[in-house]
C-alpha cells in the first residue's frame, strides 16, 4: 500500500521563545527547526505500514526551501520519496494548505501511484489549527478519522482507535482515507548516521503550490508572549526536613488533607 | 445569531462545552445577537433545562434516523451543523476545544467553506469582524488575529473561559432540525467503544497529580510517586522526557502533545519545567516543585518548592502523610 504523510517544519522551541521586533514571528536566529511531534509519528506510521504491507511511504511538506531538512529526516526514517511544495517564507493558513495539498494529489498519484492512506498530525505544534486533515479529506471526497492513537490496516479497511475518557472509540473505515494521528501511536525511529547520509543523496520532488484560501479571512495581527508570574516559589525547605512543611501546605493552603 | 455546538452525555452538557458557552455569550452580548445552541444525538432535546441558565434562548435538536440510532459520525454531524447554521443564517458557530468539537466544526467549516479559529482565549467584535486572541504553541504564545467571514467558526481554548451562568436565566425554546445527509456523510461512523481496564483517576480529572520527570532516573522509582499519589487520592503523570525514556506510557504524558491537567495541586518531581510541559499543567491551582536544582525553570513557575532529591524527599513525605492518617 502507498501512504502519504504530510509534515510541517516548525521552530524548535524547547528553549525560551523570543519574538522578532515586529512581533510577527518567533526569532529563529538562535533556534533549530524540527517537525511537529504528531507528524513525526505520522511518518513512522507510514513507513511501518509500507514495510508491513508492501508499497511505499511518501513524505510531503508545504514550506520554505529549508523544509527539505525535514523531508530528509523523513527519508532517513526510511520513507521512499519526498515532495516539497515550496511556499516561500510566509505562513499559510489551514484552508490554503489543505487546498494546496489537494491540488497536487492527482499529480503525485500519476507519478508515484495512488495513495491508500493520507496521514497528518492531528495539529501542528505551532498553529494548532486542527483542521487541515479534515478540509483536505472533504476536498478529495475521502473519509477522515482524526486524533487517532492506534491504526491497523487489513484488506482495504483501516481500524482506527481514538482515546476518550475511560477507553477508546473504534472506527472502521474503507481505504483510501485521511487519518490524523497523535503522538503515542508509535515510537518514531532514530535514523542511523548511514540512513541520514543516504537520505542526503535522495531526490526531493518539487511542486509549485496553488492553494486558494477561500472566502472570508483569518489574518494574523501579531504574536505576544503571555505574561507569566515568574516570582520565585515559596521555598518550603531543603531535603527530607521539608516534609512536615509540605504536609502543612497541603492541609492549610491547598486544603486537600 | 450565535450558534453554539454543545456536546453532552445522556443530556448532561460537557464541561468544556459550558466553557465555550461563556465565550459564545460574550460574543452574543458584544454583537447584540441571540445565543442559540445545536445539540445532536439521542436525549439532546433534554438539554433545554440545562442550557437556560447559560443564556441560551433556543435549543436546536438535530434529528435524523441515522444520527439518533447509530454511532457518532463526524462528517454527518459537521454537515448537520453547517446546514443548521445556514438555515438560521448564523453569523458565528462556536464549540469546545475537544477532539470532537474541533472535528465537528472543521467538517462544518469545510461544508460552508468558512474560516475557523481554534483555541481562542478572547474574542471582541469590531465593525462586524472579530478581533481575537488564540493560543499558539499550546499557549506558550498568544496570537492576535482578525477573523472575518459569513459565517465564521470559533472554538474556546480549554480552561480559558470559566463556566459561568448568565445574569438572567432564560427558558429556551426547543425546536427540531432535520438535515439532509447523503450516505457519504456516514463513511466514518463510530463502530464501538472499548472501555479501559485501567483503574485509577484520569489525569485530566484528578484533583492531585504527582508528576515525574527525567530526575526520577528509572521506571522503578515511580513506585514512590505512586505511593504519594495514593496517599493524596491522586494520580501519577510524567514529562515528555520520562515518556521518551520509556519509563512511563504515553497516556501519562502531561504537556503540549499530552494531557492538559487542572488539579488543585500538581507536585512536580524531578521536572525541569520545559515550556511544552508547562502548557500542560498551567491549569493547576498550585504547583509544588521538588528539584535538586534551585535554578530550574520550574522553580520560577511553581508556587512552592523544595530543594532536594525527590528520592529522599518523596519517601519522607509519604512517611509524614502515613503518620498523619
Amino acid at each position: 500500500m502507498n501512504v502519504l504523510s504530510c509534515v510541517k517544519r516548525v521552530p524548535n522551541t524547547g528553549a525560551k521563545i523570543v519574538l522578532t521586533e515586529d512581533n510577527q514571528r518567533i526569532d529563529t536566529s538562535n533556534l533549530g527547526f524540527t517537525m511537529s511531534p504528531h507528524e513525526e509519528c505520522a511518518i513512522e506510521e507510514a513507513v511501518q505500514l509500507a514495510e508491513d504491507h508492501g508499497g511505499s511511504a511518501h513524505v510531503l511538506t508545504l514550506g520554505p526551501e529549508e523544509a527539505t531538512e525535514q523531508l530528509r529526516t523523513g527519508l532517513a526514517m526510511q520513507a521512499d520519496e519526498a515532495t516539497l511544495l515550496e511556499s516561500g517564507g510566509e505562513e499559510w493558513g489551514p484552508r490554503a494548505t489543505a487546498n494546496a495539498i489537494a491540488d497536487v494529489i492527482d499529480d503525485l498519484e500519476d507519478e508515484f501511484g495512488a495513495f491508500d492512506l493520507l496521514l497528518f498530525g492531528n495539529e501542528s505544534a505551532d498553529m494548532g489549527n486542527c483542521q487541515v486533515g479534515v478540509r483536505l479529506a472533504r476536498r478529495l471526497g475521502l473519509p477522515c478519522v482524526t486524533g487517532i492513537r492506534s491504526l491497523d490496516v487489513d484488506d482495504g479497511v483501516a481500524v482506527a482507535k481514538r482515546e476518550i475518557s475511560g477507553g477508546e472509540e473504534v472506527y472502521e473505515v474503507d481505504l483510501p482515507a485521511v487519518v490524523t494521528v497523535k503522538e503515542g501511536i508509535n515510537e518514531p525511529r532514530y535514523a542511523s548516521m548511514r540512513a541520514k547520509m543516504q537520505a542526503r543523496r535522495k531526490e526531493v520532488s518539487r511542486r509549485e503550490p496553488t492553494g486558494e484560501a477561500g472566502p472570508g479571512t483569518f489574518e494574523k495581527i501579531r504574536l505576544e508572549a503571555p505574561e507569566t508570574d515568574d516570582s520565585p516559589a515559596e521555598i518550603l525547605g531543603e531535603g527530607v526536613d521539608a516534609a512536615p512543611a509540605i504536609v502543612e501546605v497541603l492541609a492549610s493552603e491547598v486544603e486537600i488533607l | 445569531m450565535i450558534l453554539s455546538f454543545v456536546e453532552h452525555e445522556s443530556g448532561v452538557p460537557d464541561e468544556l462545552s459550558l466553557e465555550s458557552l461563556t465565550m459564545a455569550r460574550e460574543i452574543a452580548t458584544g454583537t447584540g445577537e441571540p445565543l442559540e445552541a445545536a445539540v445532536l444525538g439521542a436525549e439532546g432535546g433534554a438539554l433545554a433545562d440545562e442550557l437556560g441558565p447559560y443564556g441560551v434562548e433556543e435549543v436546536h435538536h438535530v434529528v435524523h434516523d441515522r444520527l439518533d440510532g447509530e454511532g457518532y459520525a463526524p462528517q454527518a454531524w459537521g454537515e448537520s451543523i453547517a446546514q443548521l447554521a445556514a438555515d438560521l443564517d448564523a453569523g458565528t458557530v462556536t464549540g469546545p476545544s475537544t477532539d470532537r468539537g474541533h472535528e465537528v466544526l472543521a467538517h462544518a467549516g469545510a461544508t460552508l467553506d468558512a474560516p475557523m479559529a481554534t483555541n481562542c482565549t478572547a474574542v471582541d467584535v469590531d465593525n462586524g469582524a472579530y478581533e481575537l486572541e488564540r493560543n499558539r504553541w499550546g499557549g506558550s504564545l498568544i496570537e492576535h488575529a482578525r477573523l472575518e467571514g459569513e459565517p465564521t467558526l470559533v472554538t474556546a481554548a480549554e480552561h480559558e473561559y470559566p463556566v459561568e451562568e448568565a445574569d438572567a436565566a432564560v427558558e429556551p425554546a426547543v425546536s427540531e432540525f432535520s438535515p439532509s445527509l447523503p450516505d457519504t456523510a456516514f463513511a466514518v461512523q463510530l463502530d464501538r467503544v472499548e472501555t479501559s481496564d485501567e483503574e485509577g483517576i484520569a489525569l485530566g480529572e484528578a484533583r492531585v497529580v504527582v508528576g515525574g520527570g527525567r530526575g526520577v532516573g528509572n521506571p522503578d522509582d515511580y513506585d514512590q510517586l505512586e505511593t504519594l499519589a495514593d496517599l493524596l487520592d491522586g494520580t501519577v503523570g510524567a514529562s515528555r522526557a520520562a515518556v521518551n525514556e520509556g519509563w512511563r506510557p504515553h497516556d501519562d504524558q502531561i504537556g503540549q502533545t499530552g494531557a492538559k491537567i487542572s488539579p488543585d495541586i500538581y507536585i512536580a518531581c524531578g521536572i525541569s519545567g520545559a515550556i511544552q510541559h508547562m502548557v500542560g499543567c498551567k491549569g493547576a491551582e498550585n504547583i509544588l516543585a521538588i528539584n535538586t536544582d534551585p535554578e530550574a525553570a520550574i522553580i520560577q513557575k511553581a508556587d512552592y518548592a523544595v530543594i532536594g532529591d525527590l528520592h529522599d524527599v518523596v519517601p519522607a513525605l509519604n512517611e509524614e502523610l502515613e503518620e498523619r492518617s
